[in-house]
């Protein structure tokens, strides 16, 4: 039975849908709450802080000998800053974790910490990346003069003979506005303290158990083994939980120093002050064309805002190293120049946010193609192919090894489907009566299940990548599998059943998976980076083989046969050479309570396995085609198409949902969602009426293809594909609303491209009002 | 903080005496007092619509409500959707066509849905995107909730 590519129905669903799901609030029963008081300003000198008799406040006075969070690059061009636990001279963005009060319920806490006041000097923020790299900037720490806190940079030699000989240079100049991931549960931990054994275990809201634990016990100066951590229910992350923030050591403190449970869920307001943003870039692209559309050279400057700290474990290099690396994307670029900066303003902490600098380099690079085909008078597909890459493996400027994908096929693909000759027609004919129709393309590679040499290449302190699992049989011929991932959504307890199924000859019923508990599972990098199938994957996939190799040796003596003459499937042991047929349970059984007669289950029917991959690039093409109300600057997205190809696909239905919830967040990135700061740091959208995620109304369905090439760097074959939607989707809709406008003369290069923006744009171009 | 009002709540048709602030509210007032987590609190300022619970039959964001208001009527929340172990069809539906990922947002999709269905049996996919466009999902992109929820409507009518 082959279980692999069937989309079978999430065992993670019925307790979700009755209710019954256990999320980090769900288990603060009993448990005292805090609450966070939070810097009202950007920046400024804590004179002190003020409250009523008999309001115990909570400081960083009070904790004594605790660390600073500050992850580090072992890079000559990296600056660590550190981030306290809780303000104590000087606070550095809005929002910032200054002190904690303690009260029996969430509101009488609320209350308690408005009686305090935080008395702050203010000083001058530095908000904004032309801010901050301005030569008179202030610097947001002193051990950064010129704000930039992390620098990658490279020119290979034959660059400027590539300008040179150019026939076409052409620029990008673009801008995308911060976002947040918005998971629709906030951040939250409850820390329950043991008196018996002083063991803390904290129930958090994350994708990273283990790293956590690491970094709390490390800021607090305690033993691993003296804390637990466990990912009950998670409801999304997207990035934003992977980083170690402030308030889970200062939770852990607050349990050990009470002597109790103590519980923090954050709000809505919280979260999008102080979680984490990403998305906050400039990047300006200079690319060298021939006559013929071939790319010669590509030129770029990069910057991010990084927010006012580095985020642990990845650093604030997350997104500055990322788009240093990746910026070629898809396309043959045989000169490359780069730098690439991250750079500290008086805002919250960018972290990892769902594609991390790919929606904007492909941004950057699909403008640029758009722009090339205009000056060269090709067709926008007709340019990228071109370029992309077609023999594989491909090495990229950057050292990067492509294994094979299907760039040009999946883009031809997507212009079929689309319809998209039926689509210049339309286009032709609603222009005549004044409309503006447009079609954009998204071409893109998407780098995934990358083990710890991608990291390391970074110069980590903290080198993520590998995964291990513990894969076990019981005498009753059920399989647990505890994995070092920690899947939030994504249903991986469902595919990794497939799988091991599949390799065990099994149903995916026997097979139970346990994740999130450091209890209970190995050191692991949790869920994040479209991984977990390919590395988690990877890694049951050769523990379960090793299971299988046992089961198959126990009932080759049963049977008394050669081992490589058994078959298992169905639950069962069979052999060609014998009649009888085992259930896997008698084997299991045998293997356990028989185990003297079978030195091949020696142990017990177990097998520890890891797996830590290079890394493999899935690809895709998205189509967006779009209508754009000229007076409203309005823009309404008819249809959208993905071909996908993501190798080997476990449970395509799974696959589907990750596609269609990753252009959804691409939709919001390109025309909606903005975290907005004022000239002063304060944030002007902290809810979700200012910052507008969007609904069904806003979402059209995705029409998706997929195209599977089975790849030798995964063990699986699978690629990654958690973050292709939010990838691709960006590009497609900016690039259609520029066709969209064409005829104007007008071009968009700044996403959210709000309907004010848009307007912007015509005005400029047509000189009208 | 003002003195407790003793209530007597009806979630999903059993009575629940507790004492509440009149600040409270119903949301606040179903997780921590009747011990029902199934409904969850996404924003607390009534867009997100994961709190949804249907007050006398009408869906309302139990953000927005208090708990005192909701004494003597008729409140349903999702953990009385299903008939013992038999899901309810939007249960079902959900799962068949993987109308939620990380399932924080569901309750009150299914709640809402639910309302909505019960109401307007028939109700065309214009209103039925529209109204199902009044709540929040991070996870699903929306398309496999709207495909769950006409699969539903359709079992429903038969």
């Amino acid at each position: 039975m082959n279980w692999i590519g069937r989309s079978l129905p999430r065992i993670e669903d019925p307790a979700l849908l009755r209710g019954q799901g256990g999320f980090t609030a769900d288990l603060a029963a009993g448990a005292l709450r805090v609450s966070f008081l939070r810097s009202p300003l950007a920046c400024g000198r804590i004179l002190g802080i003020e409250a009523p008799e008999g309001v115990t406040v909570y400081t960083l006075a009070e904790m004594g000998d605790i660390r600073p969070i500050r992850p580090r690059l072992f890079r000559p061009d990296y600056v660590a800053v550190g981030q306290p636990v809780l303000a104590a001279d000087r606070v550095h963005f809005s929002g910032q974790a200054v002190a904690m009060v303690v009260a029996e319920t969430a509101a009488a806490a609320e209350d308690l910490a408005e009686q305090v006041f935080l008395d702050i000097e203010p000083e001058d923020p530095v908000i904004g990346l032309d801010a901050a790299l301005a030569p008179d900037a202030r610097p947001v720490h002193p051990e950064a003069p010129g704000n930039v806190l992390v620098e990658g940079q490279m020119r290979s030699p034959g660059l400027d003979a590539a300008f040179a000989a150019a026939a076409h240079v052409l620029e990008v100049d673009l801008r995308s506005g911060r976002q947040s991931a918005m998971p629709l549960e906030g951040r939250g931990g409850v820390a329950r303290f043991d008196a018996a054994t002083g063991r803390v275990t904290l129930h958090a809201s994350v994708q990273m158990p283990q790293m956590l634990r690491t970094g709390i016990a490390d800021t607090l100066g305690m033993r691993e083994a003296d804390l637990r951590v466990i990912a009950p229910d998670v409801g999304g992350g997207f990035g934003q939980k992977m980083s170690l923030f402030p308030e889970y050591p200062a939770l852990v403190w607050l349990a050990r120093h009470l002597r109790t449970d103590v519980a923090w869920i954050e709000d809505r307001r919280e979260n999008f002050l102080a979680a984490a943003h990403g998305r906050d870039q400039a990047f300006t692209v200079r690319g060298a064309f021939d006559a013929e559309g071939r790319l010669l050279g590509l030129d770029a400057d990069l910057r991010s805002d990084v927010g006012a700290f580095s985020c642990y474990p990845v650093t604030c290099g997350v997104e500055p190293l990322m788009a240093f690396a990746e910026l070629p994307g898809p396309y043959r670029v045989p000169e490359y120049g780069v730098r690439s900066r991250g750079v500290a303003t008086n805002s919250c902490m960018m972290a990892p946010y769902r594609g991390v600098s790919r929606p904007n380099l492909t941004l950057a690079m699909e403008r640029l193609m758009e722009r090339a085909a205009s000056a060269c008078g090709l067709a926008p597909e007709e340019i990228r192919r071109r370029n992309l890459v077609t023999a594989f493996p491909h090495r990229s400027p950057t050292g990067l090894v492509h294994d094979e994908g299907s760039y040009v096929a999946a883009m031809d693909l997507a212009l079929e489907i689309a319809d998209a000759p039926g689509f210049r027609a339309r286009q032709q004919a609603a222009r005549a009566e004044g409309r503006h129709l447009g079609l954009g393309l998204s071409v893109f590679s998407e780098r995934a299940g990358y083990g710890t040499p991608a990291f390391a290449a970074r110069a980590m302190e903290i080198v993520p990548g590998y995964e291990t699992v513990e894969c076990s049989m019981d005498p009753s011929g059920h399989v647990e599998l505890r994995i070092g991932a920690s899947p939030h959504g994504q249903g991986l307890k469902t595919s990794l059943g497939q799988l091991v199924a599949d390799e065990m000859g099994l149903t995916p019923d026997r097979v139970r998976v346990i994740s999130g508990d450091t209890d209970a599972v190995p050191y692991g990098w949790g869920t994040f980076a479209s991984r977990s199938m390919v590395i988690s994957g990877g890694a049951c996939k050769r523990a379960s083989a090793g299971i299988a190799t046992r089961l198959r040796g126990v009932a080759a003596r049963m049977l008394e046969v050669e081992p490589d003459s058994v078959t298992l499937e169905n639950g069962t042991a069979r052999s060609e050479a014998s009649n009888r047929v085992l259930d896997i349970g008698e084997i299991a059984r045998a293997a356990y309570h028989q185990s003297h007669r079978f030195p091949e289950a020696e142990g017990g029917l177990r097998q520890t396995a890891s797996y830590d991959p290079a890394g493999t690039f899935s690809n895709a093409c998205h189509i967006a085609l779009v209508e754009v109300d000229i007076d409203t600057g309005q823009v309404v997205i008819e249809r959208f198409f993905v071909v996908e190809d993501a190798g080997l696909l476990v449970n395509p239905m799974i696959v589907d949902g990750q596609i269609h919830g990753g252009v959804a967040q691409g939709i919001a990135n390109a025309l909606y969602e903005e975290v907005i700061y004022d000239a002063d740091g304060n944030l002007l959208t902290a809810s979700l009426a200012d910052y507008l995620v969007p609904t069904l109304a806003e979402i059209p369905d995705i029409e998706i293809a997929h195209l599977e090439t089975r790849t030798d760097a995964s063990e699986t074959r699978a690629k990654g594909v958690g973050e292709g939607g939010t990838i691709g989707a960006p590009a497609a809709v900016l690039n259609a609303i520029n066709d969209a406008l064409a005829p104007l003369g007008a071009a968009i290069e700044r996403v959210p491209a709000t309907p004010e923006r848009i307007r912007a744009a015509i005005r400029a171009a047509t000189g009208g009002t | 903080m003002t003195e407790k009002r003793r209530i007597v709540l009806t979630v999903n048709g059993t009575e629940h005496a507790i004492a509440v602030e009149p600040r409270c509210t119903l949301a606040d007032a179903l997780r921590e007092e009747c011990r029902l987590t199934g409904t969850h609190l996404g924003c607390e300022h009534g867009v997100c619509g994961a709190c949804t619970v249907l007050v006398d039959g009408a869906a309302v964001r139990a953000c927005l409500m208090f708990a005192v208001q909701a004494e003597g009527r008729t409140v349903r929340t999702v953990e009385g959707l299903a008939e013992g172990d038999r899901m309810h069809p939007l249960q079902r539906a959900f799962q068949e066509h993987h109308g939620l990922q990380c399932g924080f947002c569901t309750p009150g999709f299914l709640m809402l849905a639910a309302g909505v269905l019960e109401e307007t049996p028939d109700i065309d996919d214009a209103g039925l995107r529209e109204a199902l466009s009044s709540n929040l999902c991070r996870c699903t992109g929306y398309q496999n909730i709207v495909k769950a929820v006409r699969a539903a409507a359709s079992e429903m009518r038969r």
